[in-house]
């Protein structure tokens, strides 16, 4: 742990709240149809999407809205099952690389669709340039725009009174898409190609080494899709490696930027719940939560990763002026431990899941926090829209929890908090770990889950619930030994990709219309109010008890039993 | 319910056509005019030829060349296979593997080898070493190449890249762009 890591660190905190307050007010304009500089550009666009795909852009009730997300997310999901198969037969495939197989396509087609973007597959030598682009990249936009709907129709379910209706689905991903993420991504891809990420349609480039040696370079459209990967939380990569490959992640700067893309609308969104229900006060109350959370989070990974390994010998593990010491197994030099640390955190509180390093490798504690990050349901800023729409769910828990504390109805911003609403609340808080705990269990006690293993002992536990927990939370970072292109886990865990996304979201957008058709009370003397830290506080409690409480027996049989076996002298 | 399927499957074809194919085209035209030696993979020429790319590691052996980080791509440095070995902390084939390399550069050197030297980097395809990971191995190029040391020091020091405005990353040492350098300093 060195000045300089601190340094980054405020650094890029300081940036963070910089930037994400005006966009979040920005997104709370533009989400209900507000004018903007743009408009000349892109509101042809637009108008002609709605013209082409025949959208009349009526409000719709909660059942409608789920009704359209759901079909929409069928059809292209299809889509991207179509293009993996068939992509000997399409363009842009100089490696003339052969159709992915049914099993890997399925899983590769549903986890893209759902944000998840885990990747069963070593891209550069499974996926033509025209699957990465049409294929993957496309899901990239509209999956985070999706998620950034659902989350909108929620806060709209907040504000809105005695209303039947939350919103028209198809304006909401058309907007969010055209005046929110291109415009990001056109911004952001420019500057990584200035740093050295590559970006062309040639065949891979064949090289002598200085060494009298061959290597062939992988190319790509990377930057284009690398600028949406990280914005919309999506986490992809173009390369197996992720954000660890020179070429997606080349310079400090451009994994400064990445990181920062990570949180920037995520962060943004909160504001935007302020500004959306006029309460700016509880936005950065729940913003509060958030960066408690992420810097406990932070500061337990750079702790645990600068730490010397206690069996190494002949290694010189210290920090100086001439190296950054600590874990360097599975880590860049040019990131060192401060931004492998940073972006650790930053990936798995949101819902990203690019790595720019190998959280396999990290020490026991450093990768459990990882690992513990998902499992508190990526509400720490999390994933594109997903982040607010969990931490909302928290949110409406915390106020019922309030409210039976001092005997009085919940109410949170005028609503009324009753049965439906905390049973929708507590469905998304339940069917999570079901998932996760019921695969992991299966998984252990059979030969086609433990067969995939790179690691044994307690760390081949974790690398199993490790890759349920991603897939349910739709991360899609991974112990990335675990070799999961394999029948079982490539269905199990697309399994587990679909409902940790879609049967979470139907509980959400039922809350949603629920809400919007309550009548709005005034706040009274008992009213809990949602604005203050007290407030910032339990809801920052009871995120950690309900994920203690959950995860706890599997992580102490994982990570807490390999740290201490480890620091015993064991290996394994 | 039948409506909005129709209208699904147009939106999804029409959208994939504007982020799948146009988006994409026009980011990659933009880079082709505006910059392409980024864009293209920032590639090195030595003599006409293409040496390299000066992003991407490459695997280097004997003594004459500086190494750099052992490589979990392919068979080493595989740039068609990018990642990392993915062995915990706990495995021990991977504290075997550390300490017998260690102990080998130990063995000639009579120091602790720097930790990035006998450990994967996570890509495989690390370009860099540390200063430290590169001045520790300036005795053993500069008796294979005849070279003064100190002299040889001089050089690794010029190829020091700091922090990225002062504070972005850690230093580094681009392994290829040293030994390019040395193969023309001793020509």
């Amino acid at each position: 742990m060195t000045p300089n890591g601190w340094l980054q660190f405020l650094v890029f905190f300081a940036a963070l709240l910089l930037l994400s307050r005006p966009l979040g007010i920005y997104i709370a304009h533009v989400i209900e149809g507000g004018k903007t500089f743009l408009d000349p550009v892109l509101r042809p666009i637009e108008r002609l999407i709605y013209r082409i795909s025949g959208i009349e852009a009526e409000e719709m009730n909660w059942r409608e809205y789920a009704g359209a997300m759901l079909l929409f997310s069928f059809a292209s999901l299809a889509l991207t099952y179509l293009v993996e198969r068939a992509q000997h037969f399409l363009p842009w495939n100089p490696q003339h690389l052969p159709g992915v197989a049914a099993d890997l396509a399925w899983n590769t087609a549903a986890s893209f669709t759902t944000n998840t973007n885990w990747q069963a597959y070593t891209p550069e030598s499974t996926m033509s340039y025209f699957t990465q682009m049409v294929g993957l990249a496309y899901h990239n936009f509209l999956s985070a725009a999706v998620g950034i709907a659902v989350a909108i129709a929620l806060v709209r379910g907040i504000i809105r009174k005695q209303s039947a209706s939350i919103g028209n689905f198809w304006v909401d991903i058309t907007r969010t898409t055209l005046y929110l993420l291109l415009p990001l991504c056109l911004l952001l891809a420019p500057v990584l190609i200035e740093q050295g990420v590559v970006q062309n349609l040639k065949p891979y480039t064949a090289v002598s080494t200085l060494d009298h040696g061959q290597q062939t370079l992988a190319q790509g459209p990377v930057a284009s899709q690398e600028a949406i990967k990280m914005l919309g939380t999506n986490g992809g990569g173009f390369f197996n490696a992720n954000s660890s490959h020179p070429f997606e992640n080349p310079t400090p700067l451009t994994n400064f930027l990445e990181m920062l893309s990570i949180f920037l609308i995520p962060a943004a969104l909160v504001f935007a719940l302020g500004e959306m229900t006029g309460s700016p006060g509880h936005g950065r109350a729940v913003f509060a939560s958030m960066a408690m959370l992420f810097i406990a989070g932070f500061l337990t990974i750079y702790w645990a990763e600068s730490q010397p390994h206690p069996l190494l010998h002949h290694v010189d593990q210290h920090v100086s002026a001439l190296q950054s010491g600590g874990n360097m197994e599975g880590k860049e030099v040019r990131f060192g431990i401060s931004q492998s640390a940073l972006f650790a955190a930053a990936t798995t509180d949101a819902s990203c899941g690019a790595v720019n390093s190998m959280h396999d490798s990290f020490t026991p504690l450093g990768g459990m926090v990882t690992l513990v990050n998902i499992m508190l349901g990526e509400i720490v800023f999390g994933g594109v829209g997903s982040g607010l729409y969990g931490i909302l769910i928290y949110v409406v828990l915390s106020v019922f929890i309030a409210g039976l504390m001092v005997g009085r109805t919940p109410e949170y911003l005028g609503k009324k908090i009753e049965s439906f609403d905390v049973k929708m609340a507590m469905l998304y808080v339940l069917i999570f770990p079901l998932i996760i705990l019921v695969l992991t269990a299966i998984s252990l006690l059979s030969p086609m889950g433990l067969g995939s293993l790179n690691n044994s002992g307690p760390h081949g536990l974790t690398e199993i619930l490790y890759a349920f927990t991603s897939a349910a939370g739709n991360n899609g970072s991974a112990f990335a030994g675990l070799s999961a292109n394999t029948h079982w886990y490539n269905y199990s865990l697309g399994f587990a990709m679909l409902i940790g996304r879609f049967l979470m979201m139907v509980p959400v957008l039922a809350l949603a219309g629920n809400l919007a058709q309550k009548k709005s009370v005034p706040p009274s003397h008992g009213t809990f109010p949602v604005n203050t830290a007290l407030f910032s506080l339990l809801l920052t409690g009871i995120i950690l008890i309900v994920g203690a409480l959950t995860f706890f027996p599997a992580l102490s049989l994982g990570p807490v039993l390999e740290h201490l076996l480890l620091h015993a002298g064991h290996l394994f | 319910m039948k409506k909005t399927l129709f209208i699904s499957i147009r939106f999804t074809l029409l959208t994939a056509v504007l982020l799948g194919v146009a988006y994409p085209l026009a980011v990659t035209a933009f880079a082709h005019y505006a910059m392409p030696r980024q864009a293209d993979g920032s590639l090195l020429s030595v003599d006409g030829h293409i040496a390299g790319s000066q992003l991407i590691g490459q695997q280097f052996t004997g003594d004459r060349y500086f190494h750099g980080r052992p490589s979990a791509a392919g068979n080493g440095y595989d740039a068609t296979s990018s990642g990392g070995s993915n062995f915990a902390q706990s495995n021990a084939k991977l504290v075997a593997r550390i300490n017998h390399d260690a102990a080998e550069d130990a063995a000639r050197t009579g120091k602790p080898a720097p930790i990035d030297l006998v450990t994967a980097s996570a890509s495989g395809l690390d370009p860099d070493i540390t200063p430290a990971g590169a001045l520790y191995q300036v005795n053993r190029v500069a008796e294979a190449r005849h070279m003064d040391p100190q002299q040889l020091r001089s050089l690794v020091e010029a190829h020091i890249t700091g922090r990225q405005f002062g504070f972005l990353g850690e230093p580094r040492v681009n392994v290829l762009e040293l030994n390019l350098a040395l193969d023309q300093s001793s020509r």
